[in-house]
């Protein structure tokens, strides 16, 4: 009989392609007959395709190639052109937001800016076209929105760190750089000017969010695979035909920690662990610079953070010193 | 079941090989120098560090010479500098010195065959000003080089020119004015760690006073309009000061804050006034100088090389790792050459550090501890021998009791400790109660470094 043991399906199932449910008005058809990949098939389903793009599909592709050629070209000039030192430099090319002496100015100088104010705008608008494609999708096949609004909260903090902040900042220099380390680079200055970021409750709770959904997921994950000999990777029928798959995990769980989540309840548990990780990831940073800016004073003010026995002799900021300059 | 018969899992070992590839080879040792569970670390891979002890060995010392009783300036013509000294320990510096900076050259590198007095060589012009560099170096900031010094060695190591130097970045690139504007940084630079970093916080930072400081001093807004893109200059500089002296950054900032100076290490004051240092070196002898060297010596932008962090540290925590070569030639530390700007530096390099007393008190008592009257007293006569003009006490209570009843006790423990500076024989006037941010001393009820008194004199 056919079993699932581990993250490769051992067993492959081959039927006829199946082209999914008829479409519901509408001028797009699916795209190109499905195929089979025996190399796919060993970790999901080995059909692919047909691939619905719509009008959804088709702009958001537009604006992201325009995005990524903006982005790319100006790191490829940036090394002269010269594709061996782009391959090698890649990792540390960027295309910077406009130096903040430009503000919200919409139409700074090209290389000030402006192609990142561009880069910026096609990248947004690709990924909300493509929030529209998940939802449209999802109601064409009748599903509830729940993709559509998980994406959306990932969506909420790129438009935190790349638009609602430095709006509310005054100037688009805030914003996040496009670039592998730069990016990095960026994220760990923010931290050192707003005085560490790990004192903002927003970032312990992502963090908490974050480190919480991978949990919940390894658990839900190695729960079903042990109880799939007992039928229970058909976790869907157990939500309201609780069979001995269905007990023995609740029974698992209720001896190892006391309590268990049903069959249901385990996929609300990790889609809000998920979707709350990036919101309040968001709130923190939208908070950062307008609201609080020193965390770690803020949080020694407000008793979160310890206070621990000094080691070292004292130290005085010798700017106080007398006689001496900045 | 072999590899050869199972190319994917040889295909995925190599990957995984691939992807470690940037990564340091073990072993790396981590050592705590800070309280427990804060990050306080500094890390060290044995390799690295064998490097850098061998590349930071002190010369030894030539034999002393015999004293002649004659003054340099009285046997030899045109001894600007080093004229007060014996001739005998004048041509043993001069050998040194020959030995430190141009082994294989010798003294003709600087000096006139013909005559040994004449400043026709560039090299010689530089070097007089170079001793008076190193003497001002040496009397004049010991805030930063303390008792041990800097000779020529400090930085030459046997060379003509210094292994790490600086010239001023070029500026835009007219090819890129266009598109691909690197704004100074996204470029792996070793200036700043292979980060993508601004790659060149010299200019601003060690040749101009930029604000390096970027964090706030209050929880909540209140004018600091520091961006993230300047804060990105200030890590830039950081990253060059900890690849100059192979250190991380906790080595003088606590992780907890990077800006706050009550909870850093006392190598961020060394570390400041060493900002100081190579700011006014820049200023006052090495871009002066650019006019005196040939252009061969010129960056690319036509300006003379300068000093940062690594041309004294070269990747040590303290130049050849703490080893004073100027005991040795006590002649370099003579008096600083009188200048206005030199006696600018000497106002702020002879700021003595501040002198600092903890005293400890019961549980909740305010009644000064037994040492309180010597400790004060020594402290008192300290200040005053140093010209210090200011007591600033500081009063910590543990974490057992109400907020109220500690903040209350904190005060009074303050108190009790000026009236005890008073008796020691300290101004009123110059005593100050400053009320911590934070009043509790430390975590744990019972724990006696928190209830505690912080008397520094400035």
């Amino acid at each position: 009989m056919a079993e699932y043991q581990n993250v490769f399906t051992r067993v492959q199932v081959h039927g006829p392609a199946y082209a999914g449910i008829p479409l519901r008005g509408g001028s797009w058809v699916r795209e190109g007959p499905p195929g089979f990949s025996y190399w796919l098939g060993k970790i999901g389903d080995a059909q692919i395709g047909p691939i619905y793009l719509g009008f959804f599909g088709v702009a958001s592709l537009i604006c992201g190639f325009i995005a990524i050629e903006i982005i790319g070209l100006n790191m490829l000039a940036s090394v002269h052109w010269n594709f061996i030192q782009f391959i090698r430099q890649l990792p540390w090319l960027a295309l910077e937001p406009p130096p903040p002496g430009n503000g919200l100015h919409l139409f700074p100088p090209l290389n000030e800016g402006g192609w990142w104010l561009m880069a910026g705008f096609f990248m947004t608008s690709a990924v909300l076209l493509w929030w529209g494609r998940m939802y449209r999708r999802a109601r064409a096949l009748g599903m509830g929105t729940h993709v559509a609004w998980a994406f959306a909260s990932a969506i909420w903090l790129m438009l935190v760190l790349g638009f609602i902040r430095p709006l509310l900042m005054g100037s688009f220099g805030e914003a996040v750089p496009f670039g592998i380390f730069p990016h990095l680079d960026w994220t760990a200055a923010f931290s050192i000017r707003y005085g560490n970021l790990f004192y903002n409750p927003f970032h312990m709770l992502s963090i908490a969010f974050l480190y919480g959904a991978t949990l919940l997921f390894a658990m839900h994950g190695a729960t079903i695979l042990a109880v799939s000999r007992f039928g229970g990777e058909r976790e869907i029928d157990q939500i309201v035909d609780r069979g001995t798959a269905s007990e023995r995990a609740a029974l698992f769980w209720r001896w190892t920690m006391g309590f268990n989540a049903t069959m249901e309840s385990i996929h609300r548990w990790a889609w809000w662990f998920a979707v709350l990780c990036p919101l309040a990831g968001g709130i923190g940073i939208l908070l950062t610079g307008t609201v609080v800016d020193n965390w770690y004073l803020w949080a020694l003010k407000h008793g979160v953070a310890p206070s621990y026995p000094s080691v070292f002799p004292a130290v005085v900021d010798p700017a106080t010193l007398p006689l001496v300059t900045k | 079941m072999t590899f050869a018969k199972r190319p994917a899992v040889a295909l995925a070992l190599l990957a995984m090989v691939a992807l470690l590839a940037g990564c340091e080879r073990p072993p790396v040792q981590s050592v705590q120098r800070g309280y427990r569970g804060l990050g306080m670390e500094q890390l060290y891979n044995p390799r690295t560090v064998a490097a850098a002890v061998e590349q930071n060995q002190a010369q030894a010392p030539l034999a002393p010479a015999p004293l002649t009783g004659q003054k340099a300036s009285a046997v030899f013509k045109n001894v600007q500098v080093l004229g007060d000294v014996d001739v005998g320990e004048f041509t043993r510096l001069m050998v040194a010195i020959t030995n430190w900076v141009a082994p294989q050259q010798g003294c003709l590198y600087c000096h006139d065959g013909a005559d040994m007095s004449s400043d026709a060589l560039y090299t010689k012009v530089v070097s007089r000003r170079m001793l008076q560099m190193t003497r001002q170096i040496n009397a004049g900031w010991k805030s930063h080089v303390a008792e041990t010094g800097v000779t020529c060695f400090t930085c030459h190591r046997g060379q003509p020119v210094p292994a790490n130097l600086y010239f001023n970045a070029p500026g835009p690139d007219p090819a890129l004015s266009m598109a691909g504007n690197r704004a100074g940084q996204n470029a792996p630079s070793p200036v700043v760690g292979y980060t993508s970093l601004p790659n060149d916080p010299f200019a601003p930072f060690l040749e101009a006073d930029g604000d390096i400081r970027v964090v706030s001093t209050t929880a909540l807004p209140s004018g600091n309009r520091h961006s993230i893109k300047q804060t990105e200059w200030t890590y830039g500089l950081m990253m060059h000061m900890s690849q100059a002296l192979g250190v991380n950054c906790t080595y003088c900032h606590n992780s907890r804050s990077f800006a706050a100076w009550e909870a850093s290490t006392p190598q961020r004051a060394t570390a400041f006034y060493g900002i100081r240092l190579v700011r006014a070196l820049n200023n006052q002898y090495l871009t002066p100088l650019a006019a005196t060297l040939p252009p061969a010596r010129h960056g690319p932008n036509g300006d003379g090389p300068k000093v940062d962090c690594a041309t004294c540290h070269n990747g040590a925590y303290k130049p050849l790792f703490g080893a004073s070569m100027l005991n040795e030639y006590p002649e370099l530390g003579g008096p600083a050459a009188p200048s206005a700007a030199a006696a600018a530096a000497d106002i702020v390099a002879t700021v003595a550090p501040p002198a600092a007393v903890k005293l400890y008190f019961a549980q909740g008592r305010a009644e000064l501890p037994a040492e309180a009257g010597t400790a004060l007293a020594a402290l008192v006569a300290q200040a005053q021998t140093s010209g210090m003009k200011s007591f600033v006490v500081a009063g910590y209570h543990d974490a057992s009791g109400s907020v109220a009843q500690n903040e209350e006790l904190a005060k009074q423990r303050a108190m009790a400790v000026r009236d005890g500076l008073r008796s020691a024989g300290a101004a009123e006037a110059s005593i100050e109660l400053a009320k911590p941010q934070q009043t509790q001393g430390g975590s744990g009820a019972d724990n006696p470094e928190a209830r505690r008194v912080d008397v520094t004199a400035r």
